[in-house]
């Protein structure tokens, strides 16, 4: 979601297998023409198939907690660990999402880049159902309940907070939205990303009663992606 | 102190259905777990589940949580954060041989044995509403006696004005007392008056058997009218003592934990509202009751207190 570095933006934004199909290898690149193709970029298939394992992984969590959830495997307390889980893999689809623009540049495999719009998707999808569910099964919508809580408790003001500037980048994240606004508006609107994830591990921190070493290992790895953006900038200055 | 009703009797008429129909069940589910209940008990070294013998004691007639839950869904940080880890976990504490040392301030300090401690007590079965501090309560079948007949066993001096508790220390076996999650070991303490108050309970048993380890085995305290943290887990040790002791929860975050700690959903936990909670089996939450419904029995002990103040 976040502004790609100057040497990536050739290659971004750019839809997955999601978008309007496009044209592919009619013998489905296992060709010689297919492989002479990959030299220099994969096929279009073999696209699609990594493209398609990304999506699945970005859903498995998902399905796994869904399945868990109707065969009554999510133990005595089954809303605190649905809401919890949920959380927590929305956090580590944003790391997730942090982490490709340093892999790619890092790895020089610049097409990875491809995979954020989906990767930063899934984690809106899956803070919106932690939300919802706090919201809806939690609190079983009591409005008056949730503003006091917003207001009185300070991990779900910051997340929250977190979950609404989410937002207008979900919003936004179509290739629509980037000429409309034009790049540099919207790479300064991604640039929300910065604030949000710091939102959403602080949201966990103050969220845990004891032992706060899960929430410092993933505030360790924000950390370091955000520390390696700013060395990047002052290094290549 | 003045008890204005005996809890030994007022409901047990209105129990007696609902344990009847209970123990039915009962029987047919421990039919069918026995294989896997003995084979568990076979290979982790920890002491079998046991029948205890016992008489029917004060209860809420409400349903209790199925046992599964109840020993599955554990607050005992010595054996990991997680509420899955202590049943994962607390096979590994050795309960025999135990003692619990009962000192301070008292004429007949003495070291007791855990099996003749029980064998010197009648027990019974008291079927209390637990109240975590998380916001999520359960209805518990405990089998044990009062705590008030193990401390005038030690004949407590005019000095007694608190009993201070401690868990086991024993990191072989409490793995979880490697890392300084709190302070180790974990302390509680109550009011000579808390303690020697009629509701106040040692369990040594659960479902009519003995105390499985991830619920405290061999002894715990349980305190219903207070959130169950203050009720500790697996004592060694209990101090008669002429000052308020300190206690871990409160150690680690003193403004969210009150020595206190009375169940009241007028003071919000910073984190989280007490005015509600999850009774584990239920989809919508339930409303808190002060002093956990038990304050018709111990709201006295703390008339004139603010408790705004005092939480």
């Amino acid at each position: 979601m976040a502004q790609p570095p100057q040497s990536l933006r050739d290659s971004s934004p750019r839809g997955g297998a999601s978008s309007a199909p496009t044209k592919s290898f009619p013998s489905g690149g296992g060709g010689p023409e297919g492989r002479r193709g990959s030299a220099r970029r994969p096929s279009k298939t073999r696209d699609n198939l990594v493209y398609a394992a990304v999506w699945l992984a970005c859903a498995a969590p998902l399905v796994w907690l869904a399945f868990r959830a109707f065969t009554g495997d999510l133990g005595a307390n089954p809303i605190e660990a649905l809401i919890r889980q949920l959380g927590v893999w929305g956090l580590r689809l944003l790391l997730v999402g942090l982490a490709i623009t340093p892999a790619a540049m890092i790895l020089k495999k610049p097409r990875l880049v491809r995979f954020r719009r989906t990767i930063g998707l899934f984690a809106f999808a899956y803070v919106t159902l932690h939300l919802f569910s706090y919201i809806g099964v939690d609190l079983y919508f009591d409005v008056g309940q949730l503003v006091k809580d917003i207001l009185k408790r300070p991990f779900i003001t910051l997340g929250m907070a977190a979950f609404v500037l989410l937002i207008p980048l979900a919003v936004t994240s179509t290739n629509g939205w980037v000429i409309r606004m034009g790049r540099a508006a919207w790479s300064r609107l991604h640039w929300l990303i910065y604030v949000i994830v710091p939102l959403g591990v602080a949201h966990y921190y103050l969220l845990v009663k004891a032992d706060h070493r899960p929430p410092l290992v993933y505030g360790a790895i924000l950390a370091v992606l955000l520390g390696w953006r700013v060395w990047r900038r002052f290094a290549t200055r | 102190m003045l008890i204005r009703h005996r809890p030994d009797l007022t409901e047990n008429d209105v129990t007696d259905r609902g344990l009847y129909l209970r123990r039915r069940e009962f029987i047919a589910g421990a039919a069918g777990l026995g294989l896997a209940g003995l084979g568990l008990a076979g290979s982790g070294g920890a002491a079998a589940a046991a029948p205890l013998a016992f008489t029917k004691g004060f209860s809420t007639p409400e349903k209790p949580t199925p046992k599964d839950d109840i020993t599955s869904y554990n607050n005992f940080y010595e054996f990991g954060v997680d509420k899955s880890d202590p049943a994962e976990n607390a096979g590994r504490l050795k309960t025999r041989p135990w003692t619990v040392r009962v000192d301070g301030a008292c004429e007949a300090p003495r070291t007791f044995d855990i099996d003749e401690l029980i064998k010197g007590q009648k027990l019974e079965e008291r079927i209390y509403r637990l109240r975590c501090v998380e916001g999520w309560s359960m209805v518990i079948p405990w089998v044990g006696f009062p705590l008030k007949d193990l401390i005038a066993a030690v004949k407590p001096t005019s000095k007694a004005k608190f009993v201070a508790f401690e868990t086991l220390m024993r990191p072989s076996e409490m793995t979880g007392q490697k890392w300084d999650v709190l302070q180790w070991p974990y302390r509680e303490g109550l009011r000579i008056d808390e303690a020697t108050h009629p509701l106040a309970l040692i369990a040594v048993g659960l479902y009519g058997e003995t105390l499985p380890n991830q619920n405290g085995a061999p002894l715990r305290l349980v305190v219903p009218w207070k959130y169950g943290f203050k009720s500790i887990k697996s004592i060694t040790r209990i101090s008669l003592v002429d000052r308020q002791p300190p206690t871990a929860w409160n150690r680690s975050a003193p403004r969210e934990y009150g020595f206190y700690s009375n169940v009241n959903p007028a003071v919000d936990h910073p984190r989280w509202s007490q005015a509600s909670e999850r009774r584990i089996g239920e989809f919508r939450r339930r409303e808190t009751l002060a002093f956990n419904g038990y304050g018709e029995w111990v709201a006295d002990l703390y008339r004139g207190m603010d408790l705004k103040k005092f939480y």
